[in-house]
């Protein structure tokens, strides 16, 4: 079982992604933004951190490295992505994902422990959740906005595909709080929260992270 | 040397933090009859030669693909810079 995980220039959570997956018991496999190979990797993930300094917009040169010309047609064939924080501005960029991440509403950077609900529990990165279940992981941006029209927000409510909620206070003006969605399939998955810092007792506010990267192992074991 | 100058703005319906945090330093300055700021992008492409029609579709289309993100911001203007009173380079 080998999960991907990609090192753009800028990218900083590279390794704590890929510690996540080995927390687990995956093997974590190192993708260059370079070059155009998925090494034969079972699913993909897009770190947090900020690609090629965030410039133009948060993303926006990372969507045309080499490497999305491999990974987009996978993952529109159905190979699990998993995008954190810059990964999610990545997917939304690439038009994997709807929508668009803007500038935190207060404009402040946040660095805090989000509470969240797992409202979809069906897809690729949260099988292993109960839906409706409340966890706690961190989240740390300054432009962590989820904004789309009314149509694509109505869709993504209607399809089941709003995967996270912040719960408690909007925490950066995402609309209907938004924190994580997923395409129809479900098996690309973005959200701005960070999982993969939260799976080890004593490094942050919780273990909830584990179950995205277990919900994704156990998808590709069965699938296969 | 031929200059295309490309306007971005985001989207009226999207919130402009940075437009907001304008908005409120300009009363600060004793300018009051400002009530809403909104920050858009300029860019200039350079080109050896004049600005051709192919220039300008080719911008266009770099406009839409990589300067701006359809989703939230719209591409308000692709011009030569040669036809500015201010080009702003």
């Amino acid at each position: 079982m080998k999960v991907g995980v990609v090192t753009f220039p800028g990218s900083l959570d590279d390794r704590d992604a890929a510690r996540a997956v080995r927390a687990v018991g995956g093997e974590a496999v190192s993708l260059w933004h370079g070059d155009a190979d998925l090494l034969g990797v079972d699913a993909v993930i897009l770190p947090g951190g900020f690609s090629y300094g965030d410039y133009l917009r948060c993303g926006a040169i990372a969507r045309f490295a080499p490497v999305m010309d491999a990974l987009v047609p996978a993952a529109q064939g159905g190979l699990p992505v998993l995008g954190i924080c810059n990964g999610f501005q990545v997917l939304c960029e690439s038009h994997l994902l709807p929508g668009a991440l803007i500038r935190n509403d207060h404009r402040k950077f946040n660095c805090v422990d989000q509470r969240l609900v797992v409202e979809n529990a069906s897809t690729a990165w949260t099988s292993d959740f109960e839906a409706g279940q409340e966890i706690t992981v961190v989240l740390k941006n300054g432009e962590g906005g989820f904004v789309a029209d009314e149509r694509t927000l109505d869709e993504l409510e209607g399809e089941g595909r709003v995967v996270f909620r912040y719960a408690g206070d909007n925490p950066n003006g995402s609309y209907r709080a938004i924190a994580g969605i997923s395409n129809d399939r479900g098996n690309i998955v973005g959200l701005m929260p960070h999982p993969e810092h939260c799976v080890e007792e004593g490094y942050g506010p919780s273990t909830d992270g584990l179950p995205f990267f277990t919900s994704v192992l156990r998808q590709v074991v069965s699938a296969s | 040397m031929g200059h295309v100058v490309i306007d971005v703005m985001l989207k009226p319906e999207i919130l402009d933090p940075q437009g907001q945090a304008v908005n409120g330093a300009l009363p600060r300055l004793g300018f009051e009859q400002f009530t809403d700021v909104r920050q858009g992008k300029r860019f200039v492409l350079t080109v050896d030669g004049e600005v051709t029609d192919e220039v300008l579709a080719a911008a266009r289309e770099a406009a839409e693909k990589l300067l701006s993100n359809p989703v939230i911001e719209d591409v308000v203007s692709v011009r030569d810079s040669a036809h500015d009173e201010d080009p702003g380079r």
